[in-house]
């Protein structure tokens, strides 16, 4: 066997440019899948057109300064924000996509913040040829906006409950500079019934003193819980986040690294894989060798261990290199190496088979890049984007092929994400399955 | 010697070679001729131990037959040495160094020895193709169509070649549809027609069987033909 593993490495050391496409192509591919995959830019270019005055970002809510200014900070912290000084310079740098979309900030947004009766508006361009970009600028402007709301309301809750508090237990109120004492629910009770111990008792008087102290207390007890109820309007909604399918520790930029290192390894093996096998019916060579100098078994051996062999030193190199830019965990460097030696196994015996089918590496690279690009976006529909029914479909066909599996031993080698061992054995009977199937489809070839 | 007894070979309801029978001696050249479809690259593939016959059986195992097929079972992007230094290892020559330099020697390919295959004519593909059967020095060797790809004067040298080998007691059996190859080589042919032995003997007993001697050769095994209705 190792004379004819020595051969194949001849010719692919004679094939560089085969080899380099085989590897580079690949690698670019999963890459820029992964990318797409995880995230767009980091943050969106919005222009900015503050029409605000100058000191004008201050309001007073019930004898509060707020300073508005820390909530227009925040936003501009999460975009990368050009300054420009009119509406219109904003629409140009939108149309000419100088900016992903731009944010208006009207002159009496400040003047509406304050009165309360007037829902103050932010105006927000963008432009809609990137249905993916516009909706990246609206999510962040709407998520910090919503930020700010969250604060304002809370801001608003709070002088609600001073006046409550004022009309419950009574003070001091100032109003365009006048100060003014107001006596409270619960002082006028204690009023009143001083006044009811000076009438008559049962006389018509006293009745009628009776009435508005049962009113008072009644209004005061309930009034009491007015900041419980006011509370629960200023944050309506609580979110309470459970994970219920899956580990939920599997970083975004780890399961980018793993997509993109399967997607790798799937192309350069499969591709060798078939390729090699290929070659040895279209050199005429198969039935010569197979006449007494290797049995059948060995040469697939031989092609799947080749095959295997390259791709993983491919796969780890990958990993290595990438773990430059991307937070990996190189005490796990082991697993890296069992996790693509096994998806690299699973993926040479269906390679293999492949080959077995065709009559030339042409005829058996088509298809193995036929059938790879398929199993591979198979493997990648989430749940929910098809109903339940095909979603089991589409698991039970991954599951037929060493993507799906592959994917879960990278992932899981790499930030411990679900376990290792599942995918390791499912890849092994894929192995052995593929590997049949490649040895049966031996029997016709030559 | 080589020795096969009732051959047959069926693919499907066709029957490519029916209960064939033949020997070739030590020192001796056999041409098996035939029409097209006659069942001679089967017959030929299933001696060399390449196709599994349904039945019957072949003297010799595939690892003491030289096989030479039609089309050079070569790998174009080695060279002509490493061509030959992969097949004399894997077919276990106790030196492979010598066997390698033996076979440039003969075949006349020492100087193209580090081109790659590729690069060759389609004559000088087929004396590597030739080399790499002769590696193991077999005591029989079996060439399918052997001298199709080759020009007058490679055709010329590779019957010198061949029939050097015979002299040393090498036993040849080749397929040709070279009908005047067969009468000026061959010791004896083995007419083959839908996949049966028709005919065995001399290219001359040929000639008397049908009795047009002074026609040729070539004439007479046509003639042949016609009579048995091919």
């Amino acid at each position: 066997m190792r004379w004819l593993l020595l051969k194949d490495l001849q010719i692919l050391r004679r094939s560089p440019l085969l080899v380099a496409l085989l590897v580079i192509y690949p690698i670019v591919v999963s890459v820029l899948i992964g990318l797409a995959l995880s995230r767009g830019p980091e943050k969106p270019r919005v222009a900015i057109v503050n029409e605000v005055p100058a000191g004008g970002e201050v309001i007073s809510l019930g004898g509060e300064q707020v300073d508005t200014k820390q909530y227009s900070d925040q936003l501009y912290a999460a975009v990368d924000p050009v300054r420009v000084s009119s509406r219109a310079e904003a629409e140009e740098l939108v149309r000419d996509g100088e900016v992903l979309g731009a944010l208006i900030v009207p002159a009496d947004i400040t003047t509406k913040l304050q009165s309360g009766l007037e829902p103050a508006t932010i105006e927000v361009l963008y432009n809609a040829e990137d249905p993916v970009k516009a909706q990246l600028v609206q999510d962040t402007i709407k998520s910090q906006v919503q930020d700010a709301n969250a604060a304002l309301t809370r801001k608003f809750t709070d002088v609600a409950l001073g006046y409550l508090n004022l009309v419950v237990s009574g003070g001091d109120f100032s109003f365009l500079g006048r100060s003014f004492e107001v006596l409270g629910l619960g002082p006028a009770e204690q009023v009143l019934r001083q006044a009811q111990a000076k009438v008559r008792p049962n006389s018509p008087e006293a009745r009628q003193i009776q009435q508005v102290i049962s009113f008072a207390r009644l209004a005061r007890e309930n009034l009491d819980l007015s900041d419980e109820v006011l509370s629960s309007v200023g944050q309506p909604i609580r979110v309470d986040a459970r994970v219920v399918e899956g580990s939920g520790s599997a970083a975004l930029s780890s399961f980018a690294v793993a997509l993109a290192v399967t997607v790798s390894l799937m192309f350069v093996t499969l591709l060798l894989a078939a390729g090699t096998l290929a070659l040895e019916r279209e050199e005429n060579a198969f039935r010569r060798l197979v006449r007494g100098l290797v049995s059948r078994t060995t040469l697939l051996a031989e092609k799947v261990g080749l095959a295997a062999a390259c791709s993983s030193v491919v796969a780890v190199v990958m990993l290595c290199g990438l773990a430059l830019f991307v937070e990996l965990e190189w005490a796990r460097f082991p697993l890296w190496v069992v996790a693509a030696v096994a998806a690299a196994l699973g993926f040479a015996a269906m390679g293999a088979a492949i080959g077995a089918l065709a009559r030339e590496v042409r005829a058996a690279s088509l298809l193995a890049f036929m059938v790879s690009l398929p199993i591979a976006f198979l493997a990648l529909v989430p749940s929910g984007a098809v109903s339940g029914a095909l979603y089991d479909v589409t698991q039970a066909i991954s599951a037929l092929f060493p993507f799906d599996p592959a994917l879960a031993a990278v992932g899981a080698a790499l930030d411990g994400s679900g376990g290792l061992l599942g995918p390791l054995v499912h890849l092994l009977v894929l192995t052995l399955a593929f590997g049949v199937a490649a040895r049966l489809g031996l029997r016709r070839f030559g | 010697m080589l020795e096969a007894r009732g051959v047959s070979k069926r693919y499907g309801a066709r029957h490519a070679v029916r209960e064939v029978s033949l020997t070739a001696r030590a020192g001796e050249l056999v041409a098996i001729i035939g029409p097209n479809g006659a069942g001679k690259t089967t017959l030929l593939s299933i001696l060399a131990g390449e196709t599994r016959p349904d039945g019957g059986t072949v003297s010799r195992p595939p690892t003491e037959i030289g096989w030479v097929p039609q089309q050079p079972a070569l790998y174009g992007r080695l060279t002509v040495a490493e061509n030959l230094r992969l097949f004399a290892r894997l077919e276990r020559c106790a030196d492979v160094s010598a066997a390698v330099e033996r076979m440039l020697v003969q075949t006349g390919l020492g100087d193209r020895a580090a081109d790659r295959v590729e690069t060759l004519s389609g004559g000088n593909r087929q004396r590597v193709n030739v080399a790499i059967g002769l590696l193991s020095e077999p005591a029989v060797l079996l060439l399918d169509e052997p001298s199709t790809a080759l020009d007058p004067g490679q055709r010329e040298r590779l019957w010198e070649f061949l029939r050097a080998l015979v002299e040393g007691g090498t036993a040849i059996v080749y397929s040709t549809h070279n009908v005047q190859e067969a009468e000026r080589h061959a010791h004896r042919v083995v007419v083959l027609a839908d996949g049966e032995v028709v005919y065995v003997g001399s290219p001359r007993e040929l000639e008397d069987t049908v009795g047009a001697t002074g026609l040729g050769f070539e004439a007479a095994f046509v003639e042949f033909l016609r009579r048995r209705g091919h």
